[in-house]
């Protein structure tokens, strides 16, 4: 009978917590940093809010973008691709081959390019998901392996130039006009996502936030993508690569979210065990993950090939962690069963913010290693710090 | 004589139970003195205590050793005093050396550097004492055979000096020659005046070794008698000896056609070549039936249904058919297939994704019936949620509660909700209420009632007698993988059970 009450008590109690405040803490506090990032920037340098510069930033987070998005998945997973760096080197330089050495068009290029990644991904899962070899090594192994193939196939010269259909893919913009009609219809499906959840949850009985919550939701988007296309329209429109990256990250949030694959996903990252004994094919469903990752690698490699109109030895090298960072400062948890594909995106625009800020006031290269460390740490150490004491 | 150790009026409490209530326990020097209980008599509890795992402080009452006090602050207080203790699971590092194990965390050493020839010259001396005359204490420990092993830790335990030899069902991972060479190396001991404590389930062992018999029930000692002066029978009466106080609402049931036939089955253990934890088992489970499944720790159970599901490691050989047709279940995916459905013993290690909310765990099994072409539809998943909330009661604000912010009782309906929305024909219950409070046991109870009423079967294993008696329609009986005995539930007795399940006389 005791225990009965305590149950009641505890419900009325947690029933009381405004949920649609709180239950995002997380993206508030990642968002704030951000703008905290920005405002102490804009401050040190009058340029670093420009147009031209805030159009740069968003092309130079693309390609970690890109690569985060994949990288969610891995880590959600419960797994780790260090290879990605090497691979966007790798498939950077065949896209570049392709195109400069054997006159390829662009379109059987692209196709091409992806292939191999999936096919790389495809290899690397099966070592993984079926031989049950950790995904530290054999990606740690592909990292080098990959790096060795670039270096031989292409003995060492630096691919350039590209045709300039292939080019674009990097440095077109999208214009005036078709950035408002981007605007516009985008924050048409938030209005319409916003309310069809309303209704929904409303159908099912659950709280649904005050109107005015969701106004002021809305509000917030709109005045943010207003913003945003306003300012990239008063340089050059907004970057090709970033609408990937919109694109990409709107079909993965998608994937994770509403389909069984991206539930398995997550569930076996959270306990594949329970997962296992769900009659979850947890085998399959790594593989798979493998090979999306390394295929959205192959996507970032044809955009920073395009954008330097050039595949050298070095590009790539390091990604691989700039995009493990962006995962973790975006809240992905390495001990894998958490993790959003937009947290990732934020966390790859706070790298990018801090690489931008640091060069723009000419600070030397290695303090950006010193503070982009830092901060991974920082973030991790905040989110450790909460839970705990969320645990008390 | 004082005694060897002498513990007086022992409480231990735990959040929520007593598990032990002012035991007290005396052994005299030189004997071997068994100890014997149930599954959850408060048996291991007390050696708990013993060993200075729960140092003192944490419960009431007094040990002697040799009829001075000692209060264990840490295990190593109660190691200085002579108390070693000796698990079921050994404690040994499979990749190094004998000798390397028997000096673990003692090495003689000057400035840290190691005397590896005194470590690798006092090993023999030990490994003499235990009967092992002809092992090389420079060989990888992993190389022997598990009985081997636990010699080891038996000399492991003398180079500390040990007088009180505590060992908790030794015997479990051991094949019949081992159990006597161990028994022989007991007997050895009981000449040279070093104390036994020996816990096992299995009395022909008791009553072979020991001296004298203290048996616990329900955290409290029903007392103490030296061997000669008890019989087996009379042990287990003791050892179940509470009334059935408890109600369970069993319902009769009309049993059905058999949905469920296994046949000659044989289960290996994955780690051990050649140890079977199944042995030749043949049983049948009918249409809207509860059959119990009886045994102690250790005899094979959970093995056993995990075999059926699919999801354990070690070989099987033998039929099994549902309805009638053979099926072949070589993973949990074929088995959820065939019908059948497994609510494990670890609801958090097995059961539940803790950091996913109620909709999302009670779907996980059952993805492919609210999705269409691999897109999950959300409402159906949230109504099915729903349901299973509202028909098992569970206690949460909304499907979209977190799983693992749920209580024990709560999370264990959640885990029978994902089982129910796959309508399996054969639902198998692993220690289905173990940890869960008295108000949700007994609407497990209820819905248990409501599943056999619907046509499906159940296969329940159970440590708790009581439940097993309460709610089963017949009750097989296994030890050490092997079949003792079936009975129904109006003949079956806790005395019938227990004495089947020790390895007496079964049918």
């Amino acid at each position: 009978m005791s225990m009965n009450q305590e149950t009641v008590v505890n419900q009325t109690k947690t029933k009381r917590r405004p949920s649609w405040f709180t239950f995002d803490a997380r993206a508030y506090t990642m968002i704030a940093a951000l703008l905290s990032i920005w405002v102490l920037f804009s401050l040190l340098h009058e340029r670093f809010l420009s147009p031209t510069n805030i159009s740069n930033l968003f092309l130079q987070m693309s390609v970690t973008s890109i690569l985060a998005i994949g990288m969610v998945l891995v880590i959600v997973a419960g797994q780790i691709d260090l290879s990605v760096g090497s691979l966007v080197g790798l498939t950077g330089g065949i896209a570049a081959i392709l195109n400069v050495w054997y006159e390829w068009n662009t379109v059987p290029v692209i196709i091409a390019t992806m292939a191999i990644g999936a096919a790389i991904g495809f290899i690397q899962g099966w070592i993984i998901a079926y031989r049950a070899v950790p995904a530290f090594i054999v990606t740690l192994g592909g990292m080098l392996i990959f790096r060795g193939i670039l270096f031989g196939t292409t003995g060492s010269v630096t691919i350039a130039p590209l045709t300039p259909s292939m080019k674009a893919i990097g440095q077109s913009y999208v214009g005036d006009l078709m950035g408002w009609i981007f605007g516009i219809a985008s924050l048409a499906v938030a209005g319409y996502l916003v309310m069809r959840r309303r209704s929904a949850r409303a159908k099912f009985g659950f709280e649904v936030e005050p109107f005015a919550v969701s106004v002021l939701r809305l509000g917030v988007i709109g005045a943010l993508v207003i913003g945003f296309v306003y300012v990239m329209n008063s340089y050059k429109g907004i970057p090709v690569p970033f609408v990937m990256v919109i694109v990409l990250a709107l079909i993965f949030t998608f994937i994770s979210k509403n389909t069984t694959f991206g539930r398995q996903i997550y569930a076996i990252g959270g306990n594949a065990e329970a997962a296992r004994l769900s009659g979850i094919n947890i085998k399959r469903r790594i593989m798979l993950v493998f090979v999306l990752c390394n295929t959205l690698a192959a996507i970032a490699a044809l955009v920073l090939t395009a954008r330097l109109n050039a595949a050298t030895m070095s590009s790539g090298q390091n990604y691989e962690l700039d995009a493990i960072a962006a995962c973790v400062i975006g809240g992905t948890s390495l001990m894998g069963g958490t993790g959003t594909i937009v947290g990732a995106i934020i966390g790859a625009l706070v790298m990018a913010s801090l690489d931008n800020g640091m060069s723009l006031m000419n600070l030397e290269s290695f303090w950006q290693y010193i503070v982009k460390g830092g901060i991974l740490i920082l973030a991790v150490y905040a989110d450790m710090y909460t839970r705990q004491r969320k645990k008390v | 004589m004082t005694a060897a150790l002498e513990m007086r009026n022992i409480t231990k409490q735990f959040p929520g139970v007593k598990a032990l209530d002012d035991v007290t326990f005396s052994v005299k020097k030189g004997e071997v003195h068994a100890l014997c209980g149930e599954n959850g008599a408060g048996k291991s509890t007390l050696m708990k205590v013993l060993s200075g795992l729960y140092p003192h402080g944490t419960y009431e009452g007094q040990i002697l050793i040799n009829g001075e006090e000692k209060r264990f602050g840490k295990i190593k207080d109660a190691e200085e005093a002579g108390i070693a203790i000796i698990y079921q699971e050994l404690a040994l590092v499979k990749e190094l050396s004998i000798g390397e194990n028997l000096f673990l965390g003692k090495e003689p050493a000057v400035f840290g550097i190691i005397n590896w020839e005194r470590v690798f010259k006092e090993s023999e001396r030990w490994l003499k004492e235990v009967g092992l005359h002809d092992v090389n204490p420079e060989h990888p420990i992993g190389a022997l055979g598990i009985g081997k092993q636990q010699q080891i830790e038996i000399a492991k335990a003398l180079s500390k000096r040990a007088n009180i030899l505590i060992l908790d069902e030794p015997t479990a991972a051991l094949t019949e020659q081992e159990v006597e060479i161990l028994l022989g190396i007991l007997r050895e001991f009981k000449e040279r005046d070093v104390t036994c404590i020996y816990i096992s389930h299995k009395l022909n062992e008791v009553f072979d070794i020991a001296d004298t018999v203290t048996v616990l029930r329900d955290g409290q000692t029903v007392g103490t008698y030296p061997i000669a002066e008890v019989n087996e029978d009379q042990v287990i009466s003791l050892m179940v000896g509470r009334e059935l106080k408890e109600r369970f609402p069993r319902m009769a049931s009309v049993p059905g056609e058999v949905v469920l036939k296994v046949t000659d089955y044989t289960v290996m253990n994955p780690e051990r070549q050649g140890k079977k934890v199944i042995d030749n088992l043949s049983f049948e489970l009918r249409k809207g039936e509860i059959l119990g499944i009886a045994g102690l720790m250790g005899a094979g159970r959970t093995e056993l249904v995990m075999s059926l599901f699919g999801s354990y490691g070690g070989q099987s050989q033998g039929t099994i058919e549902i309805e009638g047709k053979p099926v072949k279940i070589n993973n949990t995916r074929q088995a959820i297939k065939a019908g059948l459905a497994l609510v494990s013993e670890d609801r958090k290690k097995y059961g539940l994704v803790l950091g996913m909310d109620i909709k999302s765990n009670v779907s996980l099994a059952s993805l492919g019936a609210i999705s269409s072409g691999g897109i999950l539809r959300p409402n159906e998943e949230i109504a099915a949620g729903n349901h299973y909330l509202r028909s098992l009661r569970v206690k949460a604000n909304s499907v979209e509660t977190i799983v693992g912010t749920l209580s024990g009782g709560n999370q264990q309906k959640v885990v029978l909700g994902k089982w129910l929305m796959t309508a399996p024909k054969i639902l198998i219950l692993d220690e289905p209420t173990r940890g869960i409070d008295v108000g949700a046991k007994f609407e497990i109870y209820h819905m248990m009632n409501e599943l056999i009423a619907q046509g499906v079967s159940i296969l329940m294993v159970s440590s708790e007698l009581p439940e097993l008696l309460g709610m089963s329609h017949r009750i097989m009986v296994i030890a050490e993988g092997k079949y003792q005995g079936e009975y129904a539930a109006e003949e079956a007795t806790q005395e019938l059970i227990m004495t089947a399940a020790t390895g007496g006389k079964g049918r």
